[in-house]
């Protein structure tokens, strides 16, 4: 089982929060802040291990992160799940967001948590592995939207002018904060499909 | 309207939406909260508004805000009303925000079910799969109660996305509402086979969730997830199910050596290093749980350990730790596999990573022996000086200790290392495990009696240098070290070289900085030295000395008695009014000393820790029952104006009474306490000085300041645990020589004949002896002490109601609840209720007694099955097959007939499915232990189950063909499944008949057959051991064969248990109901009935018969004397019900208990045969039958078959039969034939029993 799934800057910055078992704001605030803590100060070159914070741990839990540019993307996992699966479904997540947002990058999770929400929820769900394939995922996330254009119309139309007008006056909204070499991948660690 | 709607999403592009959120707080960094609340406050006035739209929009801020902290729970009902809006664009934000913020304790929740429930069955697959996603995240109770049955219909959905995510949230579902599985399991059995391989992924998912917490009831997925893990080639599900062996192998040896083959197939091949390491993973489990040896049990170690070497020795971080973790595993049963990678560890350990190095630490504990401890703990503190952060230095040194300290100090040869390993440790500054190493050296000191002159210096040298471990930082953990130092040196005082001087030092003002309960031990301490140098001074002639000695105390104590601490305070004052009157009496001249010495004397012995637990209680003593009378429960009663007309006092005198008792208790309690805390001589359950240190303010919590020492601290005159190194090896060395020496002396003397080189080579563990007589004392249990293991399992996880038998059929109580509320449940008729109830009630139990009987029969199988399965093997060599298909054959007749007698029964697939388990298990090579062949019943042919060699047998023979049926009468969708399993009963088959002829070959050499009696040609007539027991135009009533329980306490006076099995078949057109099952009991025989029920009460069936339905129940007899057969009078009485009316109806019957049915097939070896017709204590008597026109095997099927005979042995046209009683009678009957007459010569040592044995035979060939 997945217990928390957990993306957020290298300021710790939270941007996005999932957790599969009930915690209060404060206490999944302090879960954040913690296990910030605990993987920014590891090196880049180190296992993406690490046996789980105080707060989320228990000795059956661990902490299975990747570090992508500025995000840390971070699954806390107990031992039903296999650690270079996990890796691997980061991987998957990754890719689809980057095939999703076209060239994602921070901001792009800053502005669109929803989206990416409605992404994971296509892969994980209840904190189980749902679909690991990444073309099936981006179908059914396609499909979703389509609908959501659908019954947004014409009325919808002024609204997504509107906010292109206010994006476009935003001289500090700049795309350079990519995520990058997205295609990193571990060596030894073929893909699964 | 249309104008309203324009207008609408106009004002709507200037409300803010989630995108404006987000960049107005990163355009507020500095006033970030003020900006939100403004904020939040615009979301409330949006929330107010009828559009739904800005509702959504309003949601959508909301669940942003939550991420970043903000409790938004008020907006719960707002949430609820956009998951109801009929657009998906507004219902997938109402429920991503519900799933992010509601839980159980949220009260609007309630409301949502039906909401749920039209979404879960909404034509839009996509506003299913959202509720679904919604849901798994925050179901509860009664959302899963009231929702399960529909989500269980979407398992079938016709859309996989659907399928997918309904199999996936039922593990949800299940978790919050247990009484789910059951209903649910077949059906996501089913599942694992669908055609879309992410749902036969999902369903593998939780059934392996499932299994990982109860995995004993998903033993007999067994071989299907066999099947799947052959056969499918998604990874993901490839681990899933790997890792569920790996749950499954501890509770079933067979199923590992099975998996090995694969196992080892797929190492080689797969490219997937995960798949690799969780095949890895599991073969190690196998390995784990396979406690014999098997040939290639080494090989497949060496497979794993040298695979995991490859992925240590990988550049890849993530493999190198895998490979420790998976590694550490193995350690734990095969470390001497483990411990030829020594280099290896050692090497991680100067790894970069840090979670590497604390897995190779953790190996480091496995690796360590006698030989290496020194070497290994001598490399950590290397590393202990050199790591950088407290939190690995502190790992470090908790693995150091552990390492020493593990089984009882096994692998310490020389104390006085260990303990100035111990003192070393104390150098480490800002460490948080001061108590760890404090705990450790009072350990040792108390239980190495050998230590303790050592120790007490070691310690002696620590107090006094204090100042240099306490340092600047009063506060520091380390300091609790003293506290271990001032007791030792207390309470081995007499070992002490200079007890005046450590004295002082435990008096110096700078100790009054330490904490409190540390300083308390100093006080106490110095009093115990004080006792000790007074001993020693008084002794001399001058008495100067001793009077200095008081003055000292009496001088430096104040300083103690001033503490804010209570506990130093306490004991500071009373010991120096000790003082202070002993000072008194010095100045008397008397002598104190001896009585001073008296108030410290014994020894304290080390008690374990579980001691107290253990002490069992006396008997006679009941600790639950109340030593007062229990304070009444009616106090309310007393606060309700009853009184108020009545003019006596309301009775408050008891409560008062017992409110009074228990003041007093409370009061005696803390006194007693008191006592105990008081009472040197009293053992306290935690011997250890542990306990103080929890109760002592935190030492975790003081902040650790960490300071830069440039020059190393080293105590002076604190020895290097080195130089204990090197003395140990110039000891060992020594020895060694000696050993030599003496070696050559003996060889000498033995004329140094041949030559055996023990002085080559080095040392074996056994060589190294420890360095001093050390007696670790062992610690202390009470006597007689109960070995209680202790339950750790958490009474409250959830997954413990998950386990659940899913074998067991289903009752009808457990269907799920269709949508209905609770308001609807209540309004059901209080018959009906209790009806329900009844039935439920009855279930269990008739359950419990059938699953007890099945056990056994299974245990049985299993044992035979695996000796069939030998068998097989063998006679692969000898060829005989064509009379294999004959004999198969005649078993299928025997199916059908039993199918045609048999009718449709309830949903029992254990006995099928657990056989269908133990069958597929059998097919891996069991070395079982090899006994000799025992005789299978010839029976076995006849039946289409052989029966068990033992036991309750009889019972097993109408489960295959029931289990048939079924299959038929299940819808056509599982044909496949079922041609398999038809398949394999077919290859049962098979099996059967080669192991008659392995007897065929076994028997060889002589002329005699033993056991298998019937490889003739002709198949066997169709047997049937239902008997027909009533009938009207309502019902059929048919008895099976009795079948006994063996009376396990074989008690005869409490008579023998008597299992009958009768099939109610219901023949009309009505629904039969209220059947009640009565029986006329007679002196010999009785209706087991529930308990409470009168003598002459009948016995409710615990099912209702639709028409053309039958059913089997089970009632249990009690019977007394079994020599004579006998016949019960009974009546059935019913309620017939039509669509009009309903009669009761009444049917009477005769049950017939014969003699043979107190039998039990049971084998007997030809040579105990032998033996007991030799011994004389049987009676003979025999019988002639004429005109029995039927092969001699077919004449011994039918005895076995219908009076439980087993073959002993057969000769040509004659054999020997045996049987036994329940009661334990010894029935043994020689059958010859020539032509068409049989003549069976008996012996049994009960005469009644044999005769009527004998007519009953003769009653069943006379009918043919």
């Amino acid at each position: 089982m997945i217990k928390a799934i957990l993306i957020f800057n290298n300021h710790g910055k939270p941007r996005l929060s999932k957790f599969y078992e009930h915690y209060t704001e404060d206490t999944e605030q302090q879960i954040i802040r913690e296990t910030f803590h605990l993987v920014s100060k590891r090196d880049e070159n180190v296992c993406n291990f690490l046996e789980g914070g105080m707060l989320i741990g228990g000795s059956d839990y661990k902490l299975i992160y990747r570090h992508y540019a500025t995000l840390y993307f971070v699954f806390c996992v107990d031992s039903s799940e296999s650690e270079l699966g996990i890796l691997d479904l980061i991987q998957v997540f990754v890719e689809t967001l980057d095939k999703c947002f076209e060239n994602v990058c921070e901001l792009d999770l800053i502005f669109h948590v929803d989206k990416v929400h409605n992404i994971l929820a296509e892969m994980v769900m209840g904190g189980m592995v749902l679909e690991t394939n990444m073309n099936e995922i981006i179908t059914q996330v396609d499909a979703q939207n389509k609908m959501e254009k659908a019954e947004a119309g014409i009325a919808g139309a002024p609204a997504r002018a509107v906010s292109a007008v206010k994006n476009m006056n935003l001289p500090e909204m700049p795309r350079n904060i990519n995520i990058g070499d997205i295609s990193i991948k571990v060596p030894n660690l073929p893909s699964f499909k | 309207m249309a104008l309203k709607i324009v207008k609408g999403s106009i004002d709507r592009m200037f409300d803010k939406n989630l995108q404006d959120l987000v960049r107005g707080i990163r355009n507020h960094k500095e006033d970030e909260a003020k900006y939100i609340s403004t904020c939040i406050d615009e979301i409330k006035q949006e929330l107010k508004q009828d559009n739904i739209a800005v509702k959504a929009n309003a949601v959508c801020k909301l669940t942003y805000l939550q991420m970043l902290g903000y409790d938004v729970s008020w907006a719960a009902f707002n949430i609820v009303e956009v998951m109801s809006s009929s657009k998906f664009t507004y219902k997938r934000i109402g429920y991503l925000a519900a799933s992010q913020c509601f839980h159980e304790s949220t009260d609007v929740i309630m409301l949502t079910t039906n909401q749920i429930r039209k979404d879960l069955s909404s034509p839009n697959q996509y506003d299913t799969g959202v509720a679904l996603t919604g849901l798994s995240c925050f179901v509860t109770p009664d959302l899963a109660r009231d929702l399960a049955n529909d989500i269980m219909t979407l398992m079938s959905h016709t859309k996989p996305y659907i399928r997918k995510k309904a199999v996936l949230i039922m593990y949800k579902v299940f978790l919050k509402y247990p009484e789910s599985l059951r209903p649910a399991f077949p059906r996501l059995k089913e599942k694992l086979e669908d055609p879309d391989p992410g749902v036969q992924s999902a369903a593998v998912n939780v059934i392996c969730e499932l299994a990982r917490r109860n995995p004993k009831n998903y033993l007999s997925l067994a071989p299907l997830f066999f099947k799947l893990m052959t056969s499918s080639t998604n990874n993901w599900v490839l681990i899933k199910i790997i890792k569920l062996f790996g749950a499954l192998t501890p509770l079933e040896p067979r199923l590992g050596k099975k998996l090995i083959e694969p196992l080892t197939n797929l190492i080689h091949s797969t490219s997937a290093m995960s798949l690799l390491y969780e095949c890895v993973n599991t073969v190690i489990a196998v390995l784990i749980s396979l406690s014999s040896g098997m040939p290639n049990h080494s090989a497949s170690i060496q497979l794993c350990v040298q695979k995991l070497r490859i992925l240590i020795e990988d550049s890849d971080q993530n493999l190198k730790y895998l490979g420790l973790l998976a590694m550490s595993k193995i350690l734990k049963t095969h470390p001497k596999s483990v411990q030829s990678h020594k280099d290896l560890i050692l090497q991680c350990l100067d790894d970069k990573d840090e979670s590497i190095r604390l897995r190779a630490l953790d190996l480091l504990y496995g690796m360590v022996s006698k030989k290496n401890l020194m070497e290994i703990v001598k490399k950590l503190m290397l590393h202990v000086d050199k790591a950088e952060g407290t939190t690995y230095r502190d790992e470090l040194l908790t693995k150091i200790i552990d390492i020493c300290s593990q089984s009882n100090y096994q692998y310490i040869t020389n104390f006085e290392w260990y303990i100035s390993i111990l003192v070393e440790l104390t150098r480490l500054e800002g460490t948080r495990h001061g108590h760890l190493i404090a705990s450790q050296m009072l350990d040792v000191a108390i239980r190495v009696k050998a230590i303790r002159v050592f120790a007490v210096a070691q310690m002696a040298t620590l107090l006094d240098n204090a100042h240099l471990l306490t340092g600047n930082m009063q506060r520091n953990g380390i300091c609790e070290v003293l506290y271990a130092a001032a007791w030792i040196c207390g309470e081995f005082s007499e070992h002490l070289e200079n007890p005046m001087q450590t004295l002082e030092a435990m008096l110096r003002p700078k100790v009054a900085t330490l904490p409190g309960h540390i300083q308390a031990v100093y006080v106490q301490n110095a009093a115990k030295l004080f006792a000790t140098v007074l001993k020693s001074q008084e002794g001399n002639t001058d008495s100067t000395a001793a009077q200095e000695t008081s003055q000292l105390m009496i001088d430096r104590l104040p300083l103690f008695v001033q503490s804010a601490n209570l506990e130093v305070q306490e004991r500071a004052s009373c010991i120096l009014q000790l003082v202070k009157y002993i000072q008194k009496l010095q100045q008397k001249d008397v002598e104190v000393a001896e009585e001073v010495t008296a108030l410290f004397a014994g020894e304290l012995n080390p008690v374990a820790p579980k001691a107290q637990k253990k002490v069992p209680v006396p008997e006679g003593l009941d600790l639950d029952a109340w030593i007062n009378e229990p304070p009444s429960e009616s106090e309310s009663e007393d606060e309700q104006p009853k009184a108020i007309f009545a003019k006596e006092e309301p009775k408050h005198s008891r409560p008062r009474h017992t409110e009074v008792d228990e003041k007093e208790l409370a009061r005696r309690r803390e006194a007693r306490k008191q006592e105990q805390a008081n009472n040197p001589f009293y053992i306290k359950a935690s011997p250890s000085s542990q306990k103080v240190y929890q109760e002592a303010p935190g030492v975790e919590h003081i902040p650790v300041v960490q300071i830069d020492l440039s020059v190393p601290l080293k105590v002076p005159g604190l020895p290097m645990s080195d130089q204990y190194v090197k003395l140990e090896e110039e000891r060992r060395q020594k020895a060694r020589a000696d050993k030599k020496k003496k070696e050559k002396k003996k060889r000498k003397e033995k004329h140094s004949g041949r030559g055996k080189k023990h002085d080559s080579g080095p040392e074996s563990e056994e060589d190294i002896a420890p360095a001093h007589q050390v007696d670790i004392v062992t610690e202390e249990m009470p006597e007689n002490a109960l070995p209680s293991d202790d339950d750790d399992k958490d009474p409250n996880d959830p997954h413990k109601a998950l386990d659940i038998d899913l074998d067991k059929p289903l009752a009808d109580s457990e269907k799920l609840p269709v949508r209905s509320h609770r308001a609807a449940e209540a309004l059901k008729s209080p018959a009906e209720d209790g009806e329900t109830e009844n039935a439920a009630s009855q279930e269990p139990k008739k359950k419990s007694s059938k699953e007890k009987r099945e056990k056994k029969k299974d245990k049985d199988r299993e044992r035979k099955k695996s000796k069939e399965e030998k068998k097989k093997k063998k006679k692969h060599k000898h060829e005989e097959k064509e009379e294999d298909l004959l004999g198969g054959q005649a078993d299928e007749s025997v199916v059908q007939s039993d199918e045609t007698s048999m009718v449709a029964e309830p949903p029992t697939s254990t006995s099928a499915e657990v056989s269908d388990l133990d069958f597929w298990l059998s097919n891996a090579p069991v070395p079982s232990n090899t006994q000799e062949a025992v005789t299978v019943a010839a029976a076995a042919e006849a039946a289409p189950e052989p029966e068990a060699p033992s036991g309750a047998a009889p019972d097993s023979e109408p489960d295959e063909p029931k289990d048939t049926e079924m299959e038929e009468t299940k819808s056509s969708k599982h044909k496949k499944k079922k041609q398999k399993k038809e398949k394999e009963e077919k290859e049962k088959k098979k099996k059967k008949k080669h192991h008659h002829h392995h007897h065929h070959s076994d028997g060889g050499g002589e002329e005699s057959v033993q056991n298998g009696t019937v490889e003739e040609e002709e198949p066997l007539p169709p047997m049937s051991n239902y008997c027909l027991l009533a009938e009207n135009s309502y019902i059929k009533m048919m008895m099976e064969d009795i079948e006994q329980v063996y009376d396990i306490q074989g008690n005869l006076q409490d008579g023998s248990q008597v299992v009958v099995s009768v099939i109610f078949e219901n023949k009309c057109d009505s629904f039969l109901k209220s059947m009640e099952f009565n029986v006329l009991d007679s002196l010999n025989s009785k209706l087991q009935r529930p308990e409470g029920s009168g003598p002459h009460d009948g016995l409710t069936v615990p099912f209702q018969l639709p028409p053309g339905v039958s059913n089997e129940a089970r009632f249990v007899f009690t019977v007394q004397s079994i020599v004579m057969s006998q016949k019960l009078k009974g009546t059935l009485t019913f309620i017939v019900k039509n669509e009009d009316s309903s009669t009761h109806e009444k049917l009477d019957f005769k049950l017939h208990f014969t003699c043979t049915s107190y039998l039990i097939t049971t084998p007997c070896y030809s040579d105990a045969f032998a033996k007991l017709l030799e011994s004389g204590d049987l009676k003979g008597s025999s019988v002639r039958l004429e005109g029995v026109n039927m092969p001699f095997h077919h004449l011994l099927a039918r005895i076995c078959f219908h009076h439980h005979f087993s073959v002993v042995e057969r000769i040509d046209s004659c054999a020997s039969m045996y049987s036994r009683s329940i009661q334990g009678h010894h029935v043994c009957l020689l059958v010859k034939t020539s032509g068409q007459t049989v003549c069976i010569d008996a012996k049994c040592d009960e005469p009644t029993l044999l005769g009527n044995v004998l007519d009953e035979i003769k009653q069943t060939f006379s009918q043919c």
